[in-house]
């Protein structure tokens, strides 16, 4: 993430909120950046500046900044085309994701990904994926791969909802467990897979965590606002996985801000539900806790600040930025560099 | 070293001396650990390398190709075994959508160097869902390298560069041809992808033919040579990269060209090749190009069925005496 450098919150004196309230408002800074993103996306795509469509993360941004958390910084993530904040929450910049979607040649991907498949491999975020559930099976072999190099590292597969009812997800959790090896599946149970209710189309209650067990992997739920839920959960099942206790499944539930996608208004859930859930935002969850622990008010406000600051130079940079060379499109689809594919 | 070495054992060869070379190669598959794989094309390399390297799998294909993708963006040089070429549509979103898209669309961030491993074609009477020729079903997808040998000794030297590239290859062997014998490789023996092979030299009329198509276009062409035909005959070899080149060469000497395909005339790949030398050569030829391929239906159970189906030597024969004489 655009780990802002912090400001020394009280431990170091002995007085104010400590090194839980410094650790979480760090967290809470990382989080109001992806919202400012986000909110950043859906104007400049209404603006005309971003093509194409965007599946947008507002509102889910606890499960990426809470897991990222717990993680080593060279274990592997990969994510799915709603996949910005997972991307900002393991060191992509807001200027270069915004870059990515505005078609720019500073853009993440030099423009040719775009916002489903935002990546940054220098951090190990491998990618994301635009087929529902794809990406499970590639978290099972990266983490097979780190445990033939014995490196130690996990991967850790984000996905939705909706992909507990595809193919792959259930030939990866099997993969996994039967070579116990060090991965994490963490759903973002949004509570709806595109338009339609999850549970509308799936027999379980929890559509992750009930299949789980079928698998021998426990599976376990959380409150996916909160970011120090998420961190511990996450924490948890990362020291089982790299001490070999095999993969771990965590369903967090929280519920995106917008629509599926640009194409969607989500007229179709009710009002009292999308109330709920706003007041349940995972911006305010953190905030209360931060409260708790004594952060004075004005130290959340320079934090939103700074978070709005870094977003609005993002966007300007953005916008200044050149298009990418259009001879560019014949290069990278081999390790060579180049398209050739004949003699 | 044998006299000879069958293309079966060939496979597990060509596998096991990248193993010995480079400990980032590993193997997983159905059925591929101590049982040796169902056509015993990994025989041997269990014993070697232990269940370290050659992993059995689930009946997943997904999961398989999913999981060497996976491994080979993090370090790995995975070689995946898919049983018969016929399953690569229970993992098609990874031929398709995953493995030959995901460095272009990170704009070059990550590399694929994978190998899927696939038997491939007909002859063996498995029906319409164990027989098919499916190496033009990759075809379709910029992003994928795609090699078919002939011979046992091709088998390790393009096994070799497979493993080697940087690039994902799908390996298709054929199942027609696991029995075939032919000289063994010689130590450290690559055949570098996408370089064809002149197998027959000839005159008059250019055959360019792919895996078990090669002994066919071979057979046919010294029938032809009785009747006073002579024949070249190329091996593609592979499909990505292409070698057009050695085939527009050819025909500069011989004006004419036959394509032998085992998979279907419909989205066969000899219309790709054929399309670029009506472009690049329709200079050279003297004669319409001609494609004998497979007929457009499933493949069916019998031999008797079976042979009207896919190019004979016959068929062959056929198709040159006619344009011979055109």
């Amino acid at each position: 993430m655009t780990r802002v450098p912090q400001p020394a919150v009280g431990s170091e004196t002995g007085t104010g909120p400590g090194s839980e309230a410094a650790e979480l408002l760090a967290l809470y800074e990382e989080m109001a950046v992806i919202r400012r993103t986000e909110k950043a996306a859906h104007d400049l795509f209404l603006s005309g500046l971003v093509k194409g469509t965007t599946h947008l993360a507002a509102g889910q941004e606890a499960v990426a900044v809470g897991a990222s958390a717990a993680l080593r910084d060279d274990d592997y993530v990969f994510a799915t085309y709603r996949g910005h904040h997972h991307a900002l929450a393991r060191g992509a910049t807001p200027e270069e994701c915004l870059a990515e979607l505005m078609s720019r040649a500073s853009g993440l991907c030099g423009a040719k990904g775009g916002s489903m498949h935002l990546t940054k491999a220098s951090a190990n975020m491998l990618g994301s994926y635009a087929i529902v559930g794809a990406h499970l099976p590639l978290a099972v072999g990266a983490a097979w791969s780190a445990r033939l190099r014995g490196t130690g590292q996990l991967a850790v597969a984000f996905f939705g909802d909706g992909a507990t009812n595809i193919g792959a997800f259930h030939e990866a959790l099997n993969l996994a467990a039967v070579w116990r090896l060090p991965v994490l599946f963490v759903c973002e149970n949004n509570l709806y897979m595109e338009y339609t209710p999850i549970a509308d189309v799936t027999a379980v209650a929890d559509p992750a965590a009930d299949r789980a067990p079928a698998y021998g992997i426990p599976g376990e739920t959380v409150d996916g606002n909160d970011v120090v839920a998420v961190r511990e959960a996450v924490a948890r099942l990362a020291g089982r996985a790299r001490a070999g206790d095999g993969p771990g499944l965590l369903e967090a539930r929280t519920y995106r801000h917008y629509g599926h996608s640009r194409a969607d208004p989500a007229a179709y859930r009710p009002a009292e539900e999308v109330e709920r859930w706003l007041k349940h935002d995972p911006l305010d969850v953190a905030r209360g806790r931060l409260a708790e622990l004594g952060m004075p008010a004005e130290t959340l406000v320079a934090a939103d600040q700074r978070a709005e600051a870094v977003v609005q130079a993002a966007v300007e940079a953005a916008k200044k930025a050149p298009a990418p060379d259009p001879r560019d499109a014949l290069t990278d689809v081999w390790a060579d560099g180049g398209a050739r594919w004949r003699t | 070293m044998a006299d000879v070495i069958t293309y079966r054992q060939a496979v597990a060869e060509g596998i096991a001396r990248e193993m010995r070379r480079d400990p980032a190669v590993v193997c997983l598959g159905e059925d591929i650990g101590a049982a040796g794989g169902v056509f015993k094309t990994t025989a041997g390399l269990y014993e070697e390398f232990g269940a370290g390297r050659v992993w059995d799998t689930p009946i997943s294909e997904q999961a398989i190709v999913g999981a060497a993708m996976g491994a080979a963006m993090t370090g790995m040089r995975p070689v995946a075994e898919i049983m018969f070429s016929d399953f690569l549509a229970c993992c098609w979103d990874y031929l398709a959508n995953e493995i030959p898209k995901v460095r272009y669309m990170t704009g070059g961030q990550v590399t694929v160097p994978l190998v899927v491993r696939t038997a491939n074609g007909g002859g063996l009477g498995f029906g319409a869902q164990h027989s098919q020729a499916t190496e033009n079903w990759a075809l379709t997808v910029p992003g994928l390298k795609i090699a078919a040998p002939a011979t046992p000794a091709d088998v390790i030297g393009m096994m070799a560069a497979a493993i080697r590239s940087d690039d994902p290859v799908v390996f298709f062997e054929h199942k027609g041809l696991f029995a075939g014998k032919g000289p063994p490789a010689p130590p450290d023996h690559v055949v570098e992808l996408g370089h064809a092979a002149v197998v027959r030299e000839g005159d008059d009329v250019t055959l360019v033919a792919l895996a078990s198509m090669v002994p066919v276009a071979l057979s046919a062409a010294e029938r032809l040579a009785e009747e006073g035909i002579d024949v070249e005959v190329v091996d593609l070899r592979c499909l990505v990269p292409l070698d057009v080149m050695t085939v527009l060469g050819s025909l500069a000497k011989t004006s004419r060209l036959v394509v032998v395909e085992e998979n279907p005339y419909q989205g066969g790949w000899g219309g790709t090749l054929v399309s670029i030398v009506a472009d690049e050569g329709f200079g050279l030829l003297d004669a319409p190009v001609r494609r004998v391929a497979a007929a457009c239906v499933p493949l069916p159970f019998a031999d008797v069925l079976e042979r009207e189906v896919v190019p004979t030597v016959d068929k062959v024969a056929a198709t040159v005496r006619d344009l011979s004489a055109y």
